[in-house]
């Protein structure tokens, strides 16, 4: 059963896709499927943290074969904690995409392809395996591709083609860093990484290799200089489809990250981890000055992701228990956050007629004072203000930099906080408080009941999950603990992965040894 | 009971909007019954708090990080919690008026009441984080409430401008709170006093102390810092009244004086208080002087106010900490009164110009009587309060011998003097103005607050007995010593201090009487000086803002090719010097031999092939050329024992390219490029042939490793035995590694969905993409 659940986060949305592929002539019974895959998603995921925080890290072989020789899952507290975020990210998307998507894009199979989306991100964070962890890339990559052009406008071309050009670099990077590491050490399964890989002798040509790494999934993360793709893209499409890239996409990077400089690239984490930490440095300030720049709340808010993930990945290169629960704990509050604030602008772009120029938007304090407070929720919680989930990856993050003596990091951490804030009263003064240039296209009572419902209610979900873990943070914050110690104490993954012996010479072989090849 | 009062305070900011839709005319004196109670449990706890026993409370919140929602109430928390729930019922009434039948009333409470409990948890916090958490609290509800008159551009600006000068006085206080939390081993304020550590002898004290006197600075209000507080006056009246002048812009001093016993009494704390006190205090009381507009002038005596508090808490004896209680309350009461009445004279006049009043005595009696009273505990003048606090100020900064500091007090109280006479004479002594004509007197909800803290700044004066208790137990706070007895008196006979109260009249009187030289000659040391903060605060952003779009311009260009030169570049650096820092490169023992002459055939075709993509003019070259490079990568598996490999490779090639050539040959011809300039080429083919070149090295430092065959013998020995198949790679793939394979297939299906959306809504449109 514990193996079921530890695959169900792959199953369950690839087994929606197909269904949503068989009822191709039926978009209705699509949303109905999207909707229950979903639902599903999200149970499965609660269940399998549960079980995980319960019972320990869950592994399951694929096809039976014993690691290292076939596929590893492995859910770990990290990976349950970010398949059950991800979840409820795609529950809170599926549900406006049911109130927003249109009928060309719902026709060229939206449904299905935002579910393979699903099966890509969820299968990066449950597999463990490093070349398997490459095909998740890849579903993500073509589905988001598909994603992106989706209604085939020619900017948005234009933008798919930006994207894809830049993330077939990553692609073609973590392909070559897969096979190298492979040709040192002869294996793909990452808990058996982490024991070889000390034990190749030229230990700088892994640094080489580790640094490979760091490109391939930086540029899936958009750090600083790769992030190009970011911005170029994260405008063009539907709502639906910037809320869940905005939440997942380059999380999932920083992810991939999270687990192969904690796990296997550990040996040289002076080289390593300095790079990681010069990145995150330069990517915080690059993004929150980009976001400053913008005149634009969706330009603005693509910057804003691109900053934050700064932010993490400042906890991983500090890689103390403490910085790296911060990284998981800003992880959960960045992803509630971005997704929350690109469907709200979804919203108010509806509301001020098909534009977010900050030259249209105005008024929503006298049209919409309710929307207003929803809204003011993921403001305030990027802006890190107490008590919102933002302020408390914040504090974590100054608390372990300042205890590691990273006092630039620390500061520009800060001044990072500082802009956001700035950025922050200007789009409140300009979306909320300004008079509108010319009275509001539509009011929300305009819209029918149920597509309110439908567009208002992953606003409010998000909203509430940002304000209490804002106010009840310590569920969260003994959770992140958790998964800051076992990422630096690795021994428990390791072992459940291979077995009470970590040896890399499983008995199996010897006794087959001596029969001849057919 | 502390945590219940803020939350009650909470509840009623909540229901405010909806109690004010159901009772227009009444919600705000329903919604005082709120604070004035929680004042009253407040002023229940005085006798116990003087008698030296503070209100501890803790309710668990993160344990996990350590942090607590604790509070302690000792004798400086509760004279502030009592200023904020007192001041802040009057206010609440105050602003009901006020604002009678504004649309946004409700919403006006909400925020103001948000504030009220946002200032009584930071003053009342005991542990680290809370206090940050209320600090950012009050910043965040004060942009609310400047920001109130929304759809007044200038609001908007001065709404941001105090939001960021006080976040980023935010942001100080919270690296310096944690550097202290971690420098003393505590994450209480009590904790930390009492365990003793002597966190002046740290190495990072002074890292602490410049955080947290910026933070400090930043919210208080003083120089370089102040420009934000006269902006602020944008907001509403009663806002001004009670943020900026009682509360808010007091918490600064609050920190100040709250961290006086754990990090004060140094050289540095003594310089940096005294010093930013003093020049703020003077500056204050010299805009005061220049300015006409009402509400501009009490800003500007608020500033030498907190000037001067902070320069009490920079002296830091005995004496300048009673003094600072005293003139504390003093200050907190008379400005608040002057605050309501000048919004009462507004209100009923119409215009707070200096210039266009004038006369209003007889048609605004109780607010003259409030003003008078109210500015005469300004001027310090017996018998208000006012002169107890300016007494004791005097007579110990003179005890002390701080003769600069007793100079700098000496010009600013004869400034408030003369300010003070300036509030009252002329706008209601003077000659009518056209304003007097219509003004009426105001209605009780404006005149309650006046009338209770210009009556207590009397009464204080006259039995300085009733608030001695809580003045001493502040004072002790301060200190952060065993108490001290105090014994205040409102005649202290013939001393110094009298003199000089003497001479600070003298001097104000002579201040009001020749106010047009001395503004003229401030307005030409203003000239002179050429310091208007506001205009290089403007400045400030726009650098900022340049810069950011400067680097955002050049970073994100919109040019594909460029971010691809970037990333390219990225790789390059990044691995090139990690081969240089890190070394590793071996050769490995490849040597060639005869039997190689077929590999050197092909690998000078791939190069050709490679080199013919690169030189080509039309897309079809392009494509033939990349296919003779493949097709020798695909000869080249056949050469070395990989055939199914090599299978695979040729059957990709050959289709690929048929492919590509059926597609390009229905694309429409591009007109050619422009040709790219030399050094583009240039660099182009640094980088190609750097990156090239890089991943050989690392490549042929992988070879030189020895090639674990684990995995590959399990493949081979289990194939037929456990999984039944001849074919080796077969069985990896649909067997060892068929997970691999699903999510490939998943791939495969997906682009066939996306060429067939594609194509679609190509058709769709009936033309064009």
């Amino acid at each position: 059963m514990n193996a079921w659940l530890t695959a169900a986060p792959i199953l369950i949305p690839m087994l929606t896709a197909a269904l949503c592929m068989v009822a191709w002539k039926h978009p209705v019974v699509q949303r109905g499927l999207s909707l229950l895959g979903s639902i599903a998603l999200v149970a499965a995921g609660g269940a399998l943290l549960s079980i995980v925080l319960n019972q320990g890290i869950q592994v399951v072989q694929m096809g039976a074969w014993a690691a290292p020789f076939g596929i590893t899952l492995v859910a770990d507290p990290l990976s349950a904690l970010m398949v059950l975020i991800a979840a409820v990210m795609g529950f809170c998307v599926a549900l406006h995409a049911l109130g927003d998507i249109d009928p060309v894009r719902e026709k060229g199979g939206h449904h299905a392809v935002f579910q393979i989306l699903m099966t890509g991100v969820c299968g990066a964070f449950v597999t463990g395996d490093l070349f398997n962890l490459y095909v998740w890339f890849e579903v993500m990559l073509i589905s988001s591709f598909v994603l992106l052009s989706l209604g085939g406008l020619r900017e948005q071309i234009d933008a798919a083609i930006k994207y894809v050009a830049i993330n077939m670099v990553a692609t073609a990077c973590l392909l070559l860093a897969v096979a190298l590491l492979y040709g040192v050490t002869g294996t793909l399964n990452m808990a058996d990484l982490s024991i070889r890989v000390p034990e190749v002798p030229n230990q700088p040509v892994i640094s080489a290799i580790a640094v490979l790494f760091i490109i391939a999934f930086g540029m899936k993360a958009a750090l600083f200089p790769f992030f190009f793709w970011l911005p170029a893209t994260y405008h063009t499409p539907s709502v639906a489809v910037q809320a869940i890239f905005a939440g997942l996409l380059t999380k999932v990077g920083v992810y991939a990250l999270m687990r192969v400089f904690t796990l296997i690239f550990t040996g040289d984490s002076g080289w390593t981890h300095g790079i990681l930490m010069v990145m995150a440095g330069i990517t915080m300030i690059v993004g929150v000055l980009g976001s400053l720049a913008a005149r634009d709340l969706n330009r603005a808010w693509s910057w804003q992701v691109v900053a934050h993930i700064g932010s993490m990945v400042m906890g991983l290169a500090i890689a103390t228990p403490l910085a790296l629960a911060a990284a998981a704990f800003y992880m959960v509050h960045d992803i509630i956050v971005k997704t929350n604030l690109f469907l709200g602008a979804g919203l108010v772009r509806r509301l001020a007629g098909g534009s977010t120029d900050y030259a249209r938007l105005g008024g929503l304090f006298k049209t919409a004072p309710w929307l207003c407070l929803l809204l003011f929720v993921p403001l305030g919680s990027l802006a890190g203000f107490p008590p919102l989930s933002g302020f408390w990856g914040k504090l974590l993050l100054v608390r372990a930099g300042l205890e590691t003596e990273h006092y630039v990091m620390v500061g520009l951490l800060l001044v990072t906080g500082l802009l956001t804030i700035w950025l922050v009263g200007r789009v409140w003064a300009e979306m909320v408080w300004k008079a509108p240039a010319e009275p509001p296209a539509m009011a929300i009572s305009t819209l029918s009941f149920g597509r309110t419902y439908l567009l208002i209610l992953p606003l409010l979900l998000l909203s509430l999950i940002t304000v209490s873990i804002g106010l009840q943070p310590e569920r969260l914050l003994n959770l992140a603990g958790q998964v800051g110690h076992s990422l630096t104490d690795t021994s428990a993954y390791v072992q459940a992965v291979l077995g009470t012996t970590p040896s890399p010479q499983p008995t199996l072989l010897g006794a087959l040894e001596t029969e001849a090849m057919p | 009971m502390i945590l219940t009062a803020i939350l009650a305070i909470i509840l009623a900011a909540a229901v405010a909007p909806t109690l004010n839709r159901l009772l227009p005319a009444l919600s705000h004196w329903v919604l005082a019954l709120v604070p004035l109670s929680a004042a009253l449990w407040f002023a229940l706890q005085v006798p116990g708090v003087v008698a030296g026993v503070p209100v501890l409370e803790t309710a668990s919140w993160a344990p996990s990080l350590g942090v607590a929602l604790s509070f302690r109430l000792d004798g400086l928390s509760l004279l502030f919690a009592l200023l904020i729930c007192g001041i802040g019922a009057f206010v609440v009434i105050y602003s009901g008026g006020y604002l009678r039948g504004h649309p946004r009333e409700g919403r006006f409470h909400l925020f103001i009441l948000s504030f009220m409990a946002a200032m009584l948890g930071l003053v009342t916090a005991d542990d680290l984080i809370s206090l940050f958490v209320f600090w950012e609290l009050t910043s965040i509800t004060s942009f609310m409430l400047i920001g109130f008159n929304h759809e007044d551009a200038r609001s908007r600006r001065s709404a941001i401008q105090a939001l960021l000068v006080t976040g980023g006085g935010g942001m100080a206080l919270l690296a310096g709170l944690v550097l202290m939390g971690m420098a003393s081993g505590h994450w209480t304020l009590s904790a930390i006093a009492a365990s003793g550590a002597d966190l002046r002898a740290h190495v990072l004290y002074p890292a602490m102390l410049v955080l947290l006197l910026l933070a400090a600075f930043t919210k208080s209000a003083q120089v370089p810092f102040h420009f934000w507080l006269p902006n602020a006056m944008d907001a509403p009246t009663p806002v001004s009244a009670y943020l900026h002048s009682a509360t808010m812009v007091k918490a600064g001093v609050y920190l100040l004086a709250r961290l006086n016993p754990t990090l004060g009494g140094t050289e540095p704390w003594f310089w940096a208080l005294t010093l930013a006190g003093g020049v703020t205090a003077l500056w204050g009381s010299a805009m005061a002087l220049r300015s006409t507009d009402l509400k501009k002038i009490l800003a500007y005596t608020t500033l030498m106010a907190l000037g001067v508090l902070v320069l009490l808490i920079g002296i830091g004896s005995d004496g300048a900490l009673v003094a600072f209680a005293g003139f504390l309350l003093a200050h907190s009461l008379y400005k608040g009164a002057l605050f309501m009445a000048a919004g009462s004279v507004d209100h009923g006049s119409g215009t707070r110009e200096l210039g266009e009043l004038g006369g209003l005595w007889s048609k605004m009696p109780a607010t003259g009587l409030f003003i008078a009273i109210a500015a005469l505990s300004m001027a310090g003048l017996p018998p208000l309060l006012g002169f107890v606090a300016k007494e004791l100020i005097y007579e110990d900064v003179f005890r002390n011998g701080h003769m600069v500091a007793l100079a700098v007090l000496l010009l600013a109280n004869a400034a408030m003097v003369a300010t003070a006479a300036t509030l009252f004479l002329k706008p209601f002594l003077g000659a009518p103005t056209k304003a007097a004509g219509h003004a009426h007197e105001s209605g009780p909800a404006l005149l309650a607050g006046p009338a209770v803290l210009a009556g207590l700044s009397l009464l204080f004066g006259l039995w300085i007995a009733l608030p001695q208790g809580l003045l001493g137990a502040t004072a002790d706070a301060v200190r952060g010593g065993a108490p001290q007895s105090l014994n205040l008196h409102l005649w202290h006979g013939l001393t110094p201090a009298l003199g000089l109260s003497g001479l600070t009249l003298a001097l104000g009187m002579a201040l009001y009487f020749g106010l047009s030289p001395v503004k003229n000659s401030l307005a030409a040391i203003q000239r002179l000086t050429r310091i208007d903060h506001d205009r290089a605060w403007d400045c400030l952003l726009s650098l900022l803002q340049g810069t950011a779009n400067r680097i955002t311009s050049a970073l994100q260009d919109g040019v594909l090719q460029r971010y691809l030169a970037w990333i390219f570049a990225g790789i390059l650096l990044l691995l090139g010097a990690t081969l240089v820092m890190r070394g590793g490169f071996t050769w490995p023992g490849i040597r060639l031999d005869g039997d190689d002459g077929l590999g050197i055939v092909l690998a000078l075709l791939m190069l050709g092939g490679t080199a013919g993509a690169i030189r080509a003019r039309s897309r079809m070259e392009a494509v033939l050329s990349l296919a003779i490079t493949g097709m020798s990568v695909a000869l080249f598996f056949l050469l070395s024992g990989a055939p199914d490999v090599g299978i695979t490779q040729l059957m990709v090639e050959t289709l690929s390219t048929i492919i590509l050539v059926l597609v390009m040959a229905k694309l429409p011809m591009l007109p050619p490029g422009p040709d790219r300039s030399r050094p583009a080429k240039l660099f182009h083919s640094v980088l190609a042939l750097g990156i090239g070149g890089v991943v050989t090295v690392i490549l042929l430092a992988v070879l030189d490793q020895p090639l674990a065959m684990d995995l590959s013998r399990f493949f081979g020995d289990t194939s037929l035995v456990e999984a039944y198949g001849r074919n080796v790679v077969n069985v990896i793939l649909v067997d060892f590694r068929g997970f691999d394979t699903l999510g490939e297939i998943t791939v495969v299906a997906c682009a066939g969905l996306g060429v067939f959306a594609l194509l679609r809504a190509r058709m769709g449109k009936g033309g064009q993409p």
